[in-house]
Parts: C-alpha cells; structure tokens; sequence
C-alpha cells in the first residue's frame, strides 16, 4: 500500500470516527428532549458525553497532524472517560435528593430506598445518625 | 464538508440543550442540559480545531473536559438541595 493510500485511508476512518460520534452526540440531544423524566435524561446525556465525546476525539486525533495534537487529544479522552460517570452518578444522586419525580411506569422494589421516607426531611442523607 | 454538516448537528443539539434549561421542570434537568451544552461545545471545537486547521484549539478541549467535569459536580451539590 502506498502512502497516498494510506493516507487515504486514515482521513476514511477519521471522517467515520468524527461522524459516529456527532450521531451519538444528537440521539443524546433527543433523548434530553423527549424522555419522560430526569433519570432517564441522565442516561441519555452520560452516554452522548462518554461514547460521542470520546469518538469525536478519537477521530479528531487519526484527523490531527502532528504528535502534540494527537497526545492532548488521547489524554482528554482518557480523562473523559473518567469523569462522565463520576458526574453522571452525581447528577442521579442530587436529583434523587432533590425528589425529582420518577416516571410512573418505573418499576421498583419498595423499602428499598432510604430516600423514599417521607418523614426523613433531607432525603436519607442522614440515616446514620437518626436513633 | 463532512465536518460541516458535523458542525450543524452539533448546533441543533446545543439548541436542544438550551431548550432543556429553559423548560427544566427540575434542577438536575437543568444540569443535565448544561452538561450536554458543555459536550458539545467541546466537539465543536475538536472538529473546528480540524475545519480551521487550528492545533492550538486541542488544548481548550483537554482544559474543558476538566472544566466540565467540575462545573457539573458543582452545579450537581447545588441541585441536591431541591427547590427553593
């Protein structure tokens, strides 16, 4: 294979990495538009930022000249992949706190939530310490 | 030309975004909308370090990706508080 193709080749692969990774990013966008209720968002936006991101990078960095380019590129998607479910994780738990409403088809165990108490104002944060 | 096409998706979903702050109905969905705002700002300026032949926008995408990571875990503390 000669360079030219090679070199072809590449940019195909980078062009497909970057155009995967914008799809992914907007079925994210329409799942924070028309899913029913915040939990469900949250999955939605912690896949579009963790997979879309990550590809967009990835083909960016097969698209990038230069090796200064492509080592940034690696270690932002390192550290991307990382962090979203660090934040996801945290966006669920502050919503669960904050008592955003489920959408009723959610199936769930009861009694199995601390924050299901109604009488326990801060949401269970405190279970611990109650006698 | 693929990269623009790339660019005006990306547009129509900051948009969805932007929606999503605006109508909520709770806070963590503001957070949510803001995280994905952020997502996407930092695809666009991959693909934008590409379309202008600009390296040095490579290095605003790995400072945001840090960037975003905080703004979200704070704004995330804030909403658990709920409403009021």
């Amino acid at each position: 294979m000669t360079g030219a193709t090679t070199a072809g080749a590449l940019g195909v692969v980078g062009q497909l990495l970057v155009v995967l990774g914008v799809a992914l990013i907007a079925v994210g966008a329409l799942g924070l538009l028309r899913l029913p209720d915040a939990y469900l968002r949250a999955n939605a936006v912690t896949k579009a930022a963790a997979l879309g991101l990550v590809l967009v990078l990835l083909g960016t960095a097969v698209l990038a000249p230069g090796l200064d380019a492509v080592v940034v590129l690696l270690v932002a998607t390192a550290l991307q992949l990382f962090t979203v479910p660090v934040a996801g994780y945290a966006v669920g738990a502050a919503a669960r706190r904050a008592r955003a409403p489920m959408d009723p088809r959610t199936q769930r165990e009861e009694g199995t939530d601390p924050t299901d108490d109604p009488e326990d104002p801060d949401g269970g944060r405190a279970v611990e310490t109650r006698p | 030309m693929i990269l623009d096409a790339a660019l005006v998706v990306l547009a129509v979903a900051a948009v969805v975004a932007t929606v999503r702050v605006v109508v909520g109905p709770t806070d963590a969905d503001r957070v949510l909308a803001v995280d994905l705002g952020f997502v996407v700002l930092l695809a666009a300026l991959a693909v934008l370090a590409l379309r202008l032949g600009a390296p040095a926008l490579l290095d605003l995408v790995l400072v945001g990706t840090l960037v975003g990571f905080l703004a979200t875990v704070a704004l995330a503390r804030l909403a658990a508080r709920g409403p009021g």
